[in-house]
């Protein structure tokens, strides 16, 4: 039984210099070149100025990498005895926010914790994986495969997402529900039983319709048909979509975008940014920063492969799909494929919260690729 | 286990296949609608750009108006129809755009040249203004032809104007175009055809007057037609400023002093509020606002009468005998003579080389200090001069005030000049002459006054010889302050009524001299004299001389006014109040080169004080004040 194959170890520990060693270096460029982007689209949409945008963002990116460092080298085994504590921290929160939530921009989404304000529905994005990733990892596939060992996970995922939605904020519910549902079929889920979900989903959504907020409603009906009112609801999409076409091949080059010059979209420096890109820099441009997105992408998911412990596959698979959800989502948005939900551009869009999420997902990513080579009983006194 | 795990990694590795695969798809999609839209679609997606413009406007503020205390409008604003040009959506061409508008309304060579400059000099989507203030022919026939006109802009504006016109142009000032020198990055600024004070309150109380522009986003389409408003967000009107002044007094004022080159301040002589200050001749504020033409700007400025200066602050007189009161006291207070000192007026004094005149070239005979003042003798007050010494008379004459701007608020005013031995010695670099003083003893020499301080010092002496400074404005703030409960009361100004430490002795001797000239027979200005004794005057003339009057010429004859020319005539000057028992108004009267003082501002004098007193708006409470008030009530 105990057949090694490889130098992974139960007991592995690493000393902090090989830690830094293994620190996939190359994933942190790409990270800082794509926030590099950022900075520059955040200095044009303030029309030629570091200020209000591109200095707290430098800072914040700042901020962001020193903690995605420490989470990086903080032992995976670390992180998957506490998942489940963490999940009860960040459901706590969600909880707390109903109560002592400030309200911001019509929605109660917000925590004060006296220094900080603290968005519980993004740490929730980061406990759900962690979570989920750990209760996967000790299932055999025999047990995933069975009906009653998914009831557990189900649970944990439906009790945020209705207090998210509560708040109320689709765009992260969705997020969860979707990031959720990627590791539930990376774990092996059988596949049939998508199908039943989605035609589930499908015959619910008239009721669920009814429980939509009239902006939502409007949201989705725009989009659906976006010249319904050109000024009105479907104005943000018909204006990104003339910006972005206007763009053209080569762009209209940099600093030259209509958009933040006359002002039209309220949220330029925020969800739309990527219209101001697409219009400064063309398709060439737009096609370079996707292209950047998958190259991080594809870094994720070799380093689900190349991890030797089930945890780690797991969260791996889990960060990188809630990042391209991100990136999807938002893009889909602006060019009008799906209707417009707020989620901003991972690393580019100007705010703190989504900045923080996401470096520290990348910072639990680049700790499953540090200690790949530790290898964690499915359970405790097992051995591999 | 290990084959187990093994599966279990198998499985893993075949899902992450299947989500890699999706998200490669999704990926491509979203490249797909890049595509689609940035090159199948670029070219429609371009014109919309084009055609669908959003541009923000600022919305210049609602200046604040500027009222008399009874409420009277004396600056407001009115309709004014304007043409603008937008140089970015005109697709024909500028000069091509500019020559169809002039086939229906006129533009001259001149204006024509200056949106020429304006075009160059602003950014291309900032409006222009082609022409202002279009009667409603001109206006309506333009809209008209609105499409073939692209980049042309009808607007409906405010302009600035001036019901009162020529009375109030140096008080309340004007407006004008900002120049470049007074551009301060604010973008209100920029906005063509904004105007900002130039002059007098106007400039004075700008900020208040101004108030904080809002801004409009619309959409307007390639002709630059407006098609829709998006959002708009008001600014904060100015607020309005209410004045001490009593229109239709200061009306009366200007039309008494016709043509002359004159000031007149009128004020109480408790609060120091201006009731009046007139300055002739005056010009047109309007004629400023709407753009003056090049020969009538040459003729104002080159009138010997400059009709440009306000006189009343910006005028700088000798006093003449209208000094003698702070002589008086100077001596009195000193200790340089008493009340029963008398002296012998021949008609001259000798002192040194030097031989002093009296106006009244055979003498006066004895006189003492009240028939001094009272018959206006100069020998008497060389002889006192003489022994107080000049900086013991400067000192009384700064305590009046005298030598340093009142502090009124508007610009520009003058200081005078109270000479000391100090003061020559440092700007002129010799050493102060005895003879000096003599001069200066009756209001002659070195020393200079401004009208308006003519009249404070006059209302000082009035009030009991309490400090008083004048005032033009009513300090709102200062009342929203005590929430309008001292709503009916004149807000005090602190350093307003301190005493300025005379004995009550002196003063009375000085005002008893004062009573004399208006009501006695033998006084300089009984002739000027107020007859109703419920309202009468006391008063002290002068003469200021601006010519040296040669020995020959005093030898032979010395020519009457009349006989002189104009510019070397004598200004005439009179300062008075009244009642004489219970002091409410004070008057400062000069007139350039008007001749004699009790003869001339004399009866200007009389005639202003007793419309004042009949008028009485001291006595009740400043409607503007309540007017501005309620305003602000019901905005809140």
């Amino acid at each position: 039984m105990l057949i090694h194959d490889g130098p992974g170890l139960t007991d592995v520990q690493l000393t902090l210099g090989q830690k830094i060693w293994n620190i996939n270096w190359m994933l942190v460029l790409l990270i800082s070149a794509t926030a590099a982007v950022g900075f520059a689209m955040l200095y044009s949409v303030a029309g030629g100025s570091m200020d209000p945008w591109v200095k707290r963002q430098m800072t914040r990116f700042g901020m962001g990498l020193i903690l995605m460092f420490l989470v990086a080298l903080v032992d995976v085994r670390f992180w998957m005895r506490y998942a489940y504590g963490i999940y009860a921290i960040a459901l706590a929160l969600l909880i707390a926010v109903e109560f002592i939530g400030s309200v911001g921009m019509g929605a109660q989404r917000w925590v004060d914790l006296g220094f900080f304000q603290l968005q519980p529905s993004e740490v929730m994005k980061i406990a759900m994986v962690l979570a989920l990733s750990r209760y996967f990892h000790g299932l055999s596939l025999d047990e995933v495969e069975r009906f009653r060992w998914l009831m557990p996970p189900l649970l944990m995922m439906l009790a945020p997402v209705a207090l998210v939605l509560r708040q109320p904020d689709l765009g992260t519910a969705l997020l969860i529900v979707m990031g959720s549902g990627a590791i539930f079929l990376m774990a092996g889920v059988r596949m049939w039983l998508f199908g039943v979900v989605f035609a589930a989903v499908g015959a619910a959504a008239p009721f669920a319709w009814s429980y939509l907020h009239t902006y939502q409603k409007a949201r989705i009906l725009t989009f659906l048909n976006p010249e319904r009112d050109p000024l009105g609801a479907g104005y943000h999409i018909l204006q990104s979509k003339i910006a972005l076409g206007s763009g053209g091949l080569a762009g209209r080059g940099y600093m030259q975008g209509t958009q933040s010059y006359l002002n039209f979209l309220p949220e330029k420096q925020t969800d739309f940014i990527f219209t101001s890109l697409a219009e400064e820099f063309g398709l060439t441009g737009a096609l370079v920063l996707l292209s950047l997105y998958v190259v991080i992408i594809i870094y994720g998911i070799a380093i689900a492969l190349r991890s030797r412990n089930h945890f780690g596959r797991l969260v791996a698979m889990g960060i990188t799909v809630t990042f391209f959800l991100y990136v999807f989502i938002n893009i889909a948005m602006v060019t009008g494929l799906v209707p417009v939900v707020g989620v901003p551009l991972p690393l580019i869009s100007y705010g703190g919260t989504a900045m923080m999420t996401i470096l520290i997902g990348f910072g639990l990513l680049i700790s499953v690729y540090v200690h790949r080579d530790v290898r964690i009983p499915r359970r405790p006194g097992d051995s591999v | 286990m290990l084959q187990l795990a093994r599966s279990r990694y198998k499985s893993f590795t075949r899902r992450a296949a299947i989500v890699g695969g999706v998200q490669a798809v999704l990926m491509t999609v979203l490249a797909g609608r890049l595509y689609y839209l940035q090159v199948i679609r670029a070219d429609d997606y371009r014109t919309m750009a084009d055609d669908n413009r959003i541009s923000m406007r600022l919305l210049p503020p609602k200046r604040g108006r500027i009222l008399d205390r009874q409420a009277t409008e004396l600056a407001n604003n009115q309709q004014n129809f304007r043409i603008m040009f937008v140089p970015e959506h005109a697709k024909d061409g500028i000069a091509e755009t500019l020559d169809a508008l002039s086939s229906l309304v006129e533009i001259d060579e001149y204006d024509r040249r200056r949106i020429e400059r304006e075009i160059r000099r602003n950014r291309k989507f900032m409006p222009v203004t082609v022409l202002e203030n279009l009667s409603w022919e001109e206006f309506s026939r333009v809209n008209v032809h609105l499409p073939d006109l692209p980049g042309i802009q009808p607007d409906v504006g405010e302009s600035r104007s001036y019901p009162l016109g020529t009375a109030f142009a140096h008080l309340v000032g004007y407006v004008g175009v900002v120049a470049e020198k007074e551009l301060t990055g604010e973008p209100l600024l920029e906005l063509p055809g904004f105007r900002i004070g130039k002059s007098g309150v106007e400039k004075a109380r700008e900020s208040v007057l101004r108030g904080t522009a809002g801004n409009s986003q619309i959409e307007v389409n390639a002709l630059g037609r407006v098609i829709k408003q998006l959002n708009r967000v008001d600014g904060d009107p100015g607020e309005d400023v209410v004045l001490t002044i009593d229109a239709e007094l200061q009306m009366m004022v200007m039309d008494r002093l016709g043509n002359e080159s004159a000031s007149v301040v009128v004020m109480d002589v408790h609060t120091g509020d201006v009731i009046s200050m007139v300055s002739t001749p005056g010009f047109d504020p309007n004629s400023f606002n709407l753009g003056i033409n090049h020969a009538d700007w040459k003729e104002l400025l080159d009138d010997p009468r400059k009709p440009l200066i306000n006189k009343p602050l910006r005028g700088q007189y000798p006093p003449g005998s209208t000094f003698k009161m702070i002589v008086a006291l100077a001596a009195l207070e000193s200790g340089a003579v008493t009340e029963d000192f008398q002296t012998f007026c021949s008609g001259k004094l000798k002192y040194g080389n030097h031989t002093f005149h009296c106006w009244k070239k055979h003498g006066h005979g004895l006189q003492d200090m009240v028939s001094a003042i009272e018959h206006s003798c100069d020998v008497y007050f060389y002889e006192i001069a003489r022994k107080t010494g000049i900086n013991r008379i400067a000192a009384m004459a700064e305590r009046f005030g005298l030598g340093d701007i009142t502090g009124i608020g508007v610009g520009g005013e003058r200081s005078g000049l109270v000479p000391t031995k100090e003061w020559k010695l440092a700007t002129i670099g010799e050493p102060w002459q005895g003879g000096e003083t003599l001069n200066v003893g009756i209001g002659q020499g070195h020393v200079l006054t401004t009208p308006l301080q003519l009249a404070m010092m006059t209302a000082q002496l009035a009030n009991g010889g309490k400090r008083v400074r004048p005032r033009l404005m009513y300090s709102l703030d200062a009342e929203k302050e005590t929430d309008g409960k001292t709503a009916d009361k004149e807000p005090a100004v602190p350093e307003q009524n301190q005493s300025l430490g005379l004995s009550e002795h002196a003063l009375s001797i000085v005002l008893e001299g004062m009573r004399r000239v208006t009501n006695s027979p033998t006084g300089t200005a009984f002739r000027a004299r107020i007859k109703d004794p419920a309202m009468a005057m006391s008063g002290k003339s002068g003469t200021a001389q601006v010519r040296r009057i040669s020995k020959y010429e005093r030898d032979t004859r010395v020519l009457k006014n009349k006989e002189r020319a104009w510019r070397e005539r004598d200004h005439a000057l009179f300062v008075a109040f009244a009642p004489v028992e219970t002091p409410r108004y004070a008057i400062s009267v000069v007139v350039e080169h008007g001749g004699g003082g009790s003869s001339v501002a004399g009866p200007i004098a009389r005639d202003i004080l007793e419309a004042t007193q009949k008028r009485d708006p001291a006595r009740t409470p400043p409607m503007g004040v309540a007017a501005v008030r309620n305003q602000d009530k019901g905005k809140g």
